[in-house]
C-alpha cells in the first residue's frame, strides 16, 4: 500500500499536548513559584509579610511599598552603578575575549596550547579561591571602593575567551583566506569577517554576561564600601538588618531589581535560550 | 602580465607529510595551466604556496621577476577562487564584488564603476542586492570569479571551482571560464582532480602525484605521449589498458599481443593501449582475444568491460603510498570503446586489433615511457 493510501488516524483519546507537559507543567510551576511570592510579599503591609503561615492570598494590595522601598535607600544610585558595571563588563568581554578567542582559534605563537590550558584551568578554581588574590591586585590598582575596581577584574573570563574560540573555530578558514588575499589585515579579518559572523556567539556571550553582572553580589560585597557606589543587588542586602527585615520592602526592591531583566528577556528571548542551550550553563 | 614560476618548491608539513616535492613549474605570461591529479596529490598544496596561503618549506616562488616567498597573500596581486567559493555571507553580491576593492581604498565610485563592469560581465545585475544564502550553486560559483576579477589580478588562481555544481552546469562553466580567459588573458593556475576539465581548458596540463610532478604539456601531447604509466593511467576515460610483457630482440609480446620495436632493449615492460584505439582486426594488425562481459551502449559508442588474452595490470592512481605508478597487482578488467555498429555480443569473444604506432611501451621497472 501506498503511503498515500494509508487510511485516516483514527480520532482517539490523543492528549491536545505532548504527554511530556504532565511533567513538564508541576515542575514550571515549582520553578515559578518564588517568584510569584516575591510578588505576593511585595504587596502586604509589613505585618502579613511576617505573619506565618505566611499569607499567600492578601486581602489588600499595598503599592505604596514600592515608592517606600526607593526612598530608604538611593535605589536611583544603584540602577545606574548596575547599569555601568553590567553595561561596561559587557562590552569589555565583547572585545576582549574576542580578541583572545581569536587569537587561540587561528593564530600560530608558542605555548598557544599550554596558554590555552591554563586559562580552561581558571574555569575549574571555585570564584572564592579567586576572591582574596583579586581583591589584593585591585586594591593595589586603588581602586578599592570604587565602580572601576568592581568593573575592572570583570572585564574579560576565560570563560568568554573559551565559548568564542569555540564558535571561531566553526567558521570555515576560507571566507579568513579569501579576506587575506582581498588584503585585509589580520585585526580587518576579526573585525569585518569573524565577528559579524558570530553575532549569535556574541549574543549569547553578552546576555550571559549581563545576566551574571546585573545579579553578582559576591565582589561588590567585597570591594564597595559606600553606599552611593553600590549596585543594586548590594544595595537591596542593606534593606537586611541586623535584627530585623522589612520583607515587604525588600521583595518590592528586588521586583524593581528584576525588571531590567525581565525587559531583556522580553527582546531578547530568543538568544536566551540560545546561550543556554549553547552552553549548557544557565548562571 | 607576469607569469609563475616554481623553482624546485617543497612543501612539508607537521608530521613530514611531504605535501609538494620538489615541484618545478614555469606558467607563461598569459598562460592557463591546469594542476590535475588525484587527491591528495599536492595540488592546491601547491596553489596555496602560489596564493601566499602556505609558505613553503623551501624553494622560490616567483610571480613575475619577483621572488615572493615573504611577500604575504595580500601584498601579491593575486586572486583566489576557492572550491567552497568562500562568499562572504553576511554582505550582499554587490559588497562581495566591492570587498577586495574597498580593502584597497579604492574610490567610492571607481569601486562602483568596476562592481558594475564585472557583474554585467558576468551577468550578475540582477543578483546585486541578494546574500549568497540566497543563490544558486552557479550564480555563488559566479559571484566568486566576480569577487577575483574585479581587482583585475597579476594571477587568477582556481581552486576545483566547478567540482560542487551539477554536471549540466560545469559544460555550461567550462566554456564560460574559457572565453573569459581568452578575453581578458589573466595568468591562470587551475587546479582540479577532474581530467575532462584539463583536457578541455588547459594550454599546458601539469599531473602531478604523491607531490612530484609527473608530466608537464599540452593535453593532447599529455594524452598522446603519456610519460610514465602512471601518467597513461590517469589521462583517459575509461582509463588505458595496461599489460605485463617481453621485450626480446626487438620484439615485444604481451600475452596474444605481438609486434615490433625495432631497437627496444630486452626486458620486462608494460604495454598500454588506450580502449579507443582497439577496433576489429584487419589484416596485419597486432591483435589479441577479447571476452566480453558487460556492454554499455552510450548512443554515440559503446564500452565495452571484460578480459584481454593477455595479463592485465593496476596501477597505483591514487598514489597515497609508497611509489607513484607503482604496479600494485592484477588488473581486473579490460575496456574497449567501439563503434556502436561494432557492438559485441555479451559473453562472445571478439579480435580486436591496434595500429602499432598506438601501442604504448613503458620500462617495467621505471615505470618511463619507452620511445624508440
Amino acid at each position: 500500500m501506498l503511503p498515500l493510501d494509508a487510511p485516516p488516524k483514527k480520532p482517539g483519546r490523543k492528549l491536545p499536548f505532548s504527554p511530556w507537559h504532565l511533567f513538564l507543567m508541576p515542575m514550571a510551576a515549582i520553578m515559578l513559584l518564588p517568584l510569584v511570592w516575591m510578588v505576593v510579599v511585595s504587596l502586604e503591609t509589613a505585618q502579613q509579610a511576617h505573619s506565618y503561615p505566611p499569607v499567600l492570598i492578601p486581602s489588600s494590595l499595598h503599592f505604596s511599598n514600592y515608592p517606600a522601598a526607593w526612598n530608604t535607600l538611593p535605589f536611583g544610585d544603584f540602577f545606574v552603578n548596575s547599569a555601568i558595571y553590567a553595561l561596561t563588563t559587557v562590552a569589555g568581554n565583547l572585545l576582549f575575549c574576542s580578541l583572545a578567542a581569536y587569537a587561540f582559534a587561528r593564530m600560530r605563537f608558542a605555548g598557544k596550547n599550554m596558554l590555552f590550558v591554563v586559562f580552561l584551568a581558571t574555569l575549574m578554581v571555585p570564584y572564592q579561591v579567586l576572591l582574596i588574590p583579586t581583591f589584593l591586585i585591585v586594591k593595589r590598582l586603588g581602586m578599592v571602593d570604587s565602580v572601576g575596581g568592581l568593573i575592572a577584574p570583570n572585564l574579560c573570563s576565560a570563560f568568554g575567551v573559551f565559548m568564542l574560540r569555540q564558535f571561531f573555530r566553526t567558521l570555515p578558514i576560507e571566507l579568513e583566506e579569501a579576506a587575506r588575499i582581498d588584503g585585509t589585515s589580520r585585526l580587518g579579518i576579526l573585525f569585518k569577517i569573524v565577528l559579524p559572523l558570530s553575532l549569535p556567539a556574541l549574543a549569547t556571550l553578552g546576555i550571559i554576561q549581563f545576566m551574571w553582572s546585573w545579579n553578582d553580589f559576591l565582589w561588590p560585597l567585597i570591594i564597595i564600601d559606600s553606599t552611593n557606589h553600590a549596585p543594586v543587588q548590594l544595595g537591596l542586602s542593606m534593606l537586611q538588618g541586623a535584627h530585623s527585615t522589612e520583607w515587604n520592602l525588600l521583595m518590592a526592591g528586588t521586583v524593581m531589581s528584576q525588571i531590567p531583566m525581565l525587559v531583556i528577556f522580553l527582546f531578547a528571548q530568543r538568544w536566551f535560550i540560545r546561550s543556554i542551550a549553547f552552553t549548557g550553563i544557565n548562571q | 602580465m607576469p607569469g609563475v614560476i616554481l623553482e624546485e618548491v617543497t612543501k612539508v608539513f607537521p608530521g613530514d607529510t611531504v605535501a609538494v616535492d620538489h615541484l618545478s613549474l614555469e606558467v607563461a605570461d598569459g598562460e592557463f595551466v591546469i594542476l590535475v591529479g588525484s587527491s591528495g596529490c599536492g595540488k592546491t598544496t601547491a596553489l596555496r604556496m602560489i596564493a601566499g596561503l602556505d609558505k613553503p618549506t623551501s624553494g622560490t616562488i616567483r610571480i613575475g621577476e619577483r621572488a615572493v616567498n615573504e611577500i604575504s597573500a595580500r601584498d601579491r596581486d593575486v586572486a583566489m577562487v576557492f572550491q567552497n567559493y568562500a562568499l562572504y555571507p553576511h554582505m550582499t553580491v554587490y559588497r562581495n564584488l566591492a570587498y577586495p576593492l574597498r580593502q584597497r581604498r579604492m574610490p567610492r565610485r571607481e569601486v562602483d564603476k568596476r562592481v558594475n563592469e564585472v557583474a554585467e560581465m558576468l551577468s550578475l545585475e540582477e543578483l546585486l542586492k541578494r546574500r549568497p544564502a540566497q543563490l544558486s550553486g552557479g550564480q555563488r560559483q559566479r559571484v566568486a570569479m566576480g569577487r577575483a576579477l574585479v581587482r583585475e589580478p597579476k594571477v587568477f588562481l582556481l581552486d576545483e571551482p566547478l567540482s560542487n555544481l551539477d554536471a549540466k552546469l560545469r559544460v555550461q562553466m567550462r566554456a564560460g571560464l574559457k572565453r573569459l580567459h581568452s578575453r581578458l588573458g589573466i595568468t591562470t593556475v587551475y587546479v582540479t582532480h577532474d581530467q575532462v576539465e584539463a583536457m578541455t581548458l588547459a594550454d599546458r596540463i601539469a599531473v602531478l602525484s604523491d607531490g612530484k610532478l609527473q608530466q608537464l604539456g599540452s593535453p593532447q601531447d599529455v594524452y598522446d605521449h603519456p610519460a610514465n604509466v602512471f601518467v597513461a593511467g590517469f589521462i583517459g576515460s575509461p582509463p588505458m589498458n595496461l599489460l605485463r610483457g617481453t621485450a626480446r630482440a626487438g620484439q615485444v609480446t604481451a600475452g596474444q599481443l605481438v609486434f615490433e620495436r625495432p631497437g627496444i632493449q630486452d626486458g620486462d615492460v608494460v604495454v598500454g593501449l588506450r580502449p579507443e584505439a582497439m577496433r576489429p582486426v584487419v589484416d596485419g594488425m597486432p591483435a589479441l582475444d577479447f571476452r566480453v562481459d558487460v556492454v554499455e551502449p552510450l548512443g554515440d559508442e559503446v564500452i565495452v568491460h571484460g578480459a584481454l588474452a593477455a595479463e592485465l595490470i593496476a596501477v597505483d592512481t591514487d598514489a597515497t603510498d609508497g611509489e607513484v605508478g607503482s604496479i600494485n597487482g592484477t588488473g581486473i578488467e579490460a575496456v574497449a570503446r567501439l563503434d556502436p555498429r561494432q557492438r559485441p555480443a555479451e559473453g562472445s569473444t571478439i579480435r580486436l586489433g591496434i595500429e602499432d604506432s598506438e601501442v604504448h611501451v613503458f620500462d617495467a621497472l621505471t615505470g618511463l615511457a619507452i620511445n624508440v
